[in-house]
C-alpha cells in the first residue's frame, strides 16, 4: 500500500516512455494509449482518497534512499492539504489528453509524451516530503511546459516559453540555496545534513534567518502564483500556450505557488509569516482588482481569462496570508474551483478557437441559437467563476471572505469589489459572445459540441456543481492539516513577541 | 643501491601514464603496417590503451599501496587515479567520436590518434605530479600535442590561427607558470609541494611566496580559462577540429584543475588566507563574463567556449569553498574539494557529449555550427535532439540530470563555507546560462529553418559516444550518491 502514490507519480512517465517509442504515424492508437496512461494514476488517486483518513499527518508515506551522505531520501506522502490538488492533477490531465486530441495534429506523440512527463512533475512535487525531491520535481515541471508552450503554442510562442522559463527559474533558484541553507542548519542542530520535511519543522531559525529564508520560498512561489506585480509572464504564457497547456498551467502549475505558501514557506519560518503577511496582502488584494480591471477590458477570451486568473488567484493569498482556519480552507477550496473553472474556460475557448481561429470577443455574438450545448456549458463554467451560490466558486470565496475580514478588514472589503468586478466582466463577456443576434456569417454554421468535446466538459462541469452542493466530505479532509500549519503560525508568532518584548 | 635506483622506487605511481605513452608508440608503430586509409584499428587500440590504464589505476586504487613515487614528486593517491580515470574516460570517448569526424574531414589518423594519446599521458602525469617540476612537465607534454592537434585542419584558415593563437598564448602562459616555480624555489628551497607546505608553515609568506602564488595561478589559469586568462578560448575552441575542441574543453581543463586544486588545496591549503579572496574575485567573474558573453553567441562552438568558461567558473566556487570545508570532509557533507571532483567528472560526460552532437550534425566542409543551420533539428533526427536537449538541461544545472547535481555540491559546500553570497552569485549565473542552453532547445524544436541541414546518415562511432555520454549523464543525476561518495574519497587521500 506504501508505495502506491510513487506508481502515481511515475506510472504517467512510463506512460510517456512507451509512447515515444510508438510510431509516429499511428497517430489514433498514440491518442488512445495517452488517455489510457492518464486514467490509472486517476484511479489509483481516487483509491487512495477512498482510505485516505481525516487526520493531519501525513500518510501512504513511501521512503526509500537517494543520497544517504545528504540525508536527501526519495519521500512521497500525502496529507489533507496535497491529497484534492493530486486529485485535481490526475482528473485534469485525462481532461487535456482528451481535449487535445481535437486540437493538437502536429507532432502529435511528442506533445503527449510532454504532457505526461509533466504529469509526474506536478504530482512529485505535490507528493514529495523531501526538500530537495520537492526541488527536483518542481524543475522539472518546467522543461516539458516549456516544450508545450514553444513547439505547440502561437505565432509569439517563443518569447512566451522563454519568459515563463526565465521569470519561475528567477525564484526557484534562489530558493534552492534557501534550501541547502536549511539543510546545513539540519546538520548544526542534530550532527547530520538533512533534507526532510519533517527536519525543517524541527530548525530553529533567528528572525533574522527566517525573514531571509521565507524572502527566498515566497519569491519562488509568488512567481508561480502569480502575485501581482511579478504577473507578467501569465498573459503572455497563456495566451501563446496551447489549450490543453493552458488548461495544466492555470488548473495546476499555478496552485504549486499557493501551495508552496501552504506547505512550506508559513510552517517553516512562521515568525517571518506575521511580518511579511501585510506586504502580501496588499500585493494579492491589488492584484485582485487589478486582473479584474485589466480583464474588464480584453478584447480577447483568453487574455481576459488569463486576467481573471491574477485576480483569482489574488483571493487564495488573501485567504492564506489571513491565517485563520476558516479562510485557509476557502483558499484551499479556491485552488481547487479555480483549478475546474478556469481550466473549463480555457477548454471552451479553445473548442471556440478551433472553430472559428479567432478569440476576439467581438468575433461572436449570438451562439446560444447556433450552438446551445456550448453556450450551456459556457454558462455553467462562466458562474462557477463568478462564484454563483449552488456552485464551487462561491464556497471558496466565501469561506475566504468570510475567514479574512478579522484579520484583515480593509484589504478584505477591498477585495470583495474583485467579487463584484468578477461578475461584471463575465457577465458583460457571455454577453457578447452568446447573446444578441448573430453579426457574423461564419457564425451561422458553426457546429455545436461533438460527443468527445462533452466528454471533456462534463465531468469538469459536474464536480463544479458537486463542490458547490456538497463541500463538507472536501473540507472534513483538509482542515486537519490546516489546522496544524495555522497552530505552528500561531504559536511563533506569540513567542517571538514573548522573546522580543524583553530586548 | 644507485641513487637513480632509489629514485625509480614504486615507480608503479606512474603506471596509468606510462600504459597511455606506451600506446601512443605502439599506435605509431601500428600506422605503419595498416593499409585500411581510415586506421580505424588505431581508434580500437587507443581505447584500448586508456581502459588499459583505467584498470591499472582501479588496480592501484584496490592496492592502496604506497601513494608516493620518484622521490615522492609523483603521487599516486586516489586524487590523482580519480582523476586519471575521468582523463582517460574523457580521451577514450574522444577517440569513439573522431573516428568519423576523421573520414569525414579526411584528416591524417595516425598522428592525430597518436597525438591524442600522448597529450592524455601528459594529463595522467598532471594528475599526480606533487612538484612543480613535475606540474611543469606535464602541462607541457600535454600541450604541445594539442598545439598540434588544434591545427590540424590544415587547410582551413580558422584552424591554422587557432593552433598558433593557442601555441603562442600558451607559451607565454608557460613562462608565468616558471617564474612562478622560480620564486617557490627562492622562497622555500624547493619545488616539492609538501616542502613547500612546511616551509610555508615554518617561515610564513614572505612577498617572494606571494608573487609565485601570483605567477603559478596566471599559469594555471590560463590552461583551465579562468576570466582574465581567457582571451584565447573563444578563438581556439571555434577553429580547431570539433572532437580536438571537445578534447580540450574537458581533458585539459580537469587535468589543469587537477593541478590546481593540488598546488593551492595541498601545497598552499595553509596559506589560505592569501588566496580565497583573490579565487573568490575570480570564481564571480569568470562564472559572470563567461555567460554573459555566451549569451550574444550564434556560433554553437563559440557558445560552448564560453559555456566552459563559465564552467570553470563553478568549479572554482568548489576550490575556495575547499579550506573552510576541509575539516568536514570526513564526516558526511559537502566538502569544496570534492564537489570540485564531482564535478569536472559531471562536467566531461555532458560537454562531450553536446561536442559529439556538433561532430554528428557536420559534414566536410559543411560543419553546421551555426545556431540557425539548427532549426528543426530536434524532430527530424530525434535521437541528435534529445541528447542534445539533456546536454543542455545538464549544463544549465536543471534536474534530474546530472549537471544539477554537480552544481547542487559545488553550491552546497559554498554554503556549507558560510558563503552564500558566493552561492547566490552561482544561482544567478546559471538562470543566465538557462538563456543560451535553451536558445539551443528553441532552434532545435521551435523553430522552423529555411535550410535544412543533412548530416550522414550511418555514424556508428559518434553515435556512439553520444548515447554513453547521454545514459551517463541521466545516471549520474538521477543516481548521484555513489560517485559523490568516490569523490569524496578520493579528495581526502590528498595531502
Amino acid at each position: 500500500m506504501g508505495k502506491v502514490l510513487s506508481l502515481v507519480v511515475f506510472w504517467p512517465t512510463l506512460g510517456a516512455a512507451l509512447l515515444a517509442l510508438l510510431p509516429r504515424e499511428h497517430v489514433a492508437g498514440i491518442r488512445r494509449t495517452a488517455l489510457a496512461f492518464s486514467l490509472v494514476p486517476l484511479a489509483l488517486s481516487l483509491w487512495v482518497l477512498a482510505r485516505f483518513a481525516p487526520v493531519p499527518d501525513f500518510q501512504f508515506t513511501h521512503r526509500l534512499a537517494w543520497i544517504p551522505a545528504w540525508g536527501a531520501s526519495y519521500r512521497v506522502a500525502v496529507d489533507g492539504v496535497s491529497l484534492f490538488l493530486v486529485l485535481l492533477t490526475t482528473v485534469l490531465t485525462p481532461v487535456v489528453v482528451l481535449a487535445s486530441w481535437g486540437d493538437v495534429h502536429r507532432r502529435v506523440k511528442e506533445f503527449f509524451v510532454f504532457l505526461l512527463v509533466l504529469e509526474t512533475g506536478m504530482l512529485g512535487t505535490f507528493l514529495a516530503t523531501d526538500l530537495l525531491l520537492f526541488y527536483v520535481f518542481w524543475e522539472i515541471m518546467l522543461v516539458p511546459m516549456y516544450f508545450l508552450i514553444g513547439v505547440w503554442g502561437g505565432p509569439r510562442r517563443i518569447y512566451a516559453a522563454v519568459k515563463f522559463v526565465l521569470f519561475t527559474l528567477v525564484g526557484s533558484l534562489l530558493m534552492l540555496v534557501a534550501i541547502l541553507y536549511c539543510a546545513w542548519r539540519v546538520r548544526a542542530e542534530t550532527g547530520a545534513l538533512g533534507f526532510g520535511y519533517e527536519q525543517f519543522l524541527g530548525l530553529h531559525f533567528t528572525l533574522r534567518e527566517q525573514l531571509f529564508l521565507f524572502a527566498a520560498f515566497a519569491l519562488a512561489f509568488a512567481i508561480k502564483v502569480p502575485l501581482f506585480p511579478l504577473h507578467t509572464w501569465l498573459p503572455d504564457a497563456h495566451v501563446e500556450a496551447p489549450t490543453g497547456g493552458s488548461v495544466i498551467l492555470a488548473g495546476v502549475l499555478l496552485k504549486m505557488g499557493t501551495y508552496g505558501f501552504l506547505r512550506f514557506a508559513l510552517p517553516l519560518f512562521p515568525a517571518a509569516v506575521g511580518l511579511a503577511a501585510p506586504w502580501l496582502v496588499a500585493a494579492a488584494v491589488v492584484g485582485v482588482v487589478y486582473g479584474a480591471l485589466v480583464a474588464t477590458v480584453q478584447p480577447d477570451l483568453k487574455k481576459l481569462v488569463a486576467y481573471s486568473s491574477v485576480s483569482h488567484l489574488g483571493f487564495v493569498v488573501l485567504g492564506i496570508f489571513a491565517l485563520t482556519p476558516v479562510a485557509a480552507a476557502g483558499s484551499l477550496y479556491q485552488m481547487l474551483n479555480h483549478g475546474l473553472s478556469t481550466g473549463a474556460l480555457f477548454l471552451l475557448v479553445g473548442m471556440i478557437y478551433e472553430r472559428r481561429h479567432t478569440r476576439q470577443i467581438a468575433a461572436f455574438g449570438g451562439l446560444w441559437g447556433v450552438m446551445p450545448r456550448f453556450s450551456v456549458c459556457l454558462l455553467l463554467a462562466m458562474l462557477a467563476s463568478v462564484g454563483l451560490p449552488g456552485l464551487n466558486g462561491f464556497v471558496g470565496e466565501f469561506l475566504i471572505l468570510c475567514g479574512s475580514f478579522g484579520t484583515w478588514p480593509w484589504p478584505t472589503v477591498v477585495a470583495t469589489s474583485g467579487v463584484v468586478l468578477g461578475a461584471l466582466y463575465l457577465l458583460w463577456m457571455y454577453q457578447r459572445v452568446v447573446f444578441g443576434p448573430v453579426v457574423h456569417a461564419e457564425n451561422r454554421a458553426l457546429a455545436d459540441l461533438s460527443r468527445r468535446e462533452l466528454a471533456v466538459l462534463v465531468p469538469v462541469l459536474a464536480l463544479c456543481l458537486a463542490m458547490g452542493l456538497f463541500p463538507t466530505p472536501f473540507l472534513a479532509r483538509m482542515q486537519p492539516s490546516l489546522d496544524r500549519i495555522l497552530a505552528r503560525v500561531a504559536h511563533a508568532s506569540t513567542t517571538v513577541v514573548a522573546t522580543a518584548e524583553p530586548r | 643501491m644507485t641513487a637513480a635506483a632509489a629514485f625509480a622506487t614504486n615507480w608503479q605511481v606512474a603506471l596509468p601514464a606510462l600504459v597511455v605513452a606506451a600506446t601512443a608508440g605502439l599506435a605509431m608503430v601500428v600506422d605503419l603496417v595498416l593499409t585500411d586509409p581510415d586506421r580505424d584499428a588505431l581508434a580500437v587500440l587507443g581505447i584500448a590503451g586508456c581502459v588499459a590504464a583505467i584498470g591499472a589505476a582501479v588496480a592501484l586504487w584496490l592496492h592502496d599501496g604506497d601513494p608516493a613515487g620518484f622521490g615522492n614528486t609523483l603521487r599516486a593517491d586516489r586524487y590523482a587515479l580519480f582523476f586519471t580515470v575521468v582523463i582517460a574516460a574523457a580521451s577514450a570517448l574522444t577517440l569513439l567520436m573522431s573516428v568519423d569526424f576523421l573520414r569525414q574531414n579526411a584528416l591524417p589518423a595516425g598522428e592525430y590518434y597518436t597525438l591524442v594519446l600522448l597529450s592524455t599521458s601528459g594529463m595522467m602525469f598532471l594528475a599526480g605530479a606533487n612538484d612543480l617540476i613535475v606540474v611543469f612537465l606535464g602541462i607541457e607534454i600535454m600541450s604541445v600535442a594539442v598545439y598540434v592537434l588544434a591545427g590540424m585542419l590544415r587547410s582551413e584558415r580558422r584552424s591554422n590561427e587557432a593552433a598558433l593563437k593557442y601555441f603562442l598564448l600558451g607559451a607565454f602562459a608557460t613562462g608565468f607558470l616558471l617564474y612562478g616555480i622560480a620564486f617557490f624555489y627562492g622562497a622555500t628551497g624547493s619545488t616539492r609541494l609538501d616542502v613547500i607546505t612546511t616551509a610555508l608553515a615554518r617561515d610564513g609568506l614572505g612577498p617572494f611566496t606571494l608573487l609565485g602564488i601570483a605567477l603559478v595561478l596566471v599559469g594555471l589559469g590560463f590552461k583551465v580559462a579562468l576570466i582574465p586568462f581567457h582571451v584565447w578560448t573563444p578563438d581556439v575552441y571555434e577553429g580547431a577540429p570539433t572532437a580536438v575542441t571537445a578534447f580540450m574543453a574537458v581533458g585539459v581543463k580537469a587535468a589543469a584543475f587537477a593541478a590546481l586544486v593540488r598546488v593551492f588545496l595541498a601545497g598552499l591549503g595553509g596559506a589560505a588566507a592569501a588566496w580565497t579572496g583573490l579565487l573568490w574575485a575570480l570564481a564571480a567573474l569568470t562564472m559572470t563574463v563567461g555567460n554573459v558573453t555566451a549569451v550574444t553567441q550564434r556560433n554553437v562552438k563559440r557558445m560552448l567556449a564560453y559555456s566552459s568558461i563559465a564552467h570553470a567558473g563553478y568549479a572554482l566556487v568548489g576550490v575556495v569553498a575547499a579550506p573552510a570545508t576541509a575539516g568536514l570532509a570526513a564526516s558526511a557533507g559537502a566538502s569544496g574539494g570534492a564537489a570540485v571532483l564531482f564535478y569536472l567528472a559531471v562536467y566531461a560526460v555532458m560537454n562531450l557529449g553536446a561536442f559529439a552532437v556538433v561532430v554528428a550534425l557536420g559534414r566536410r566542409g559543411e560543419p553546421n555550427e551555426d545556431l540557425r543551420d539548427w532549426a528543426g533539428v530536434g524532430f527530424r533526427h530525434p535521437v541528435l535532439g534529445l541528447a542534445m536537449a539533456v546536454f543542455m538541461l545538464s549544463l544549465a544545472g536543471i534536474p534530474p540530470t546530472a549537471g544539477f547535481a554537480g552544481k547542487l555540491y559545488l553550491f552546497g559546500a559554498a554554503v556549507d563555507a558560510g558563503d552564500v553570497g558566493l552561492a547566490v552569485v552561482g544561482v544567478l549565473n546559471s538562470l543566465v546560462s538557462v538563456y543560451y542552453y535553451f536558445g539551443v532547445l528553441v532552434q532545435m524544436y521551435m523553430v522552423d529553418g529555411s535550410r535544412r541541414i543533412d548530416p550522414p546518415a550511418t555514424r556508428p562511432w559518434v553515435l556512439a559516444t553520444i548515447l554513453v555520454t547521454l545514459a551517463l549523464t541521466v545516471l549520474l543525476g538521477v543516481f548521484p550518491a555513489s560517485t559523490m561518495e568516490l569523490a569524496r574519497v578520493s579528495f581526502q587521500s590528498l595531502r
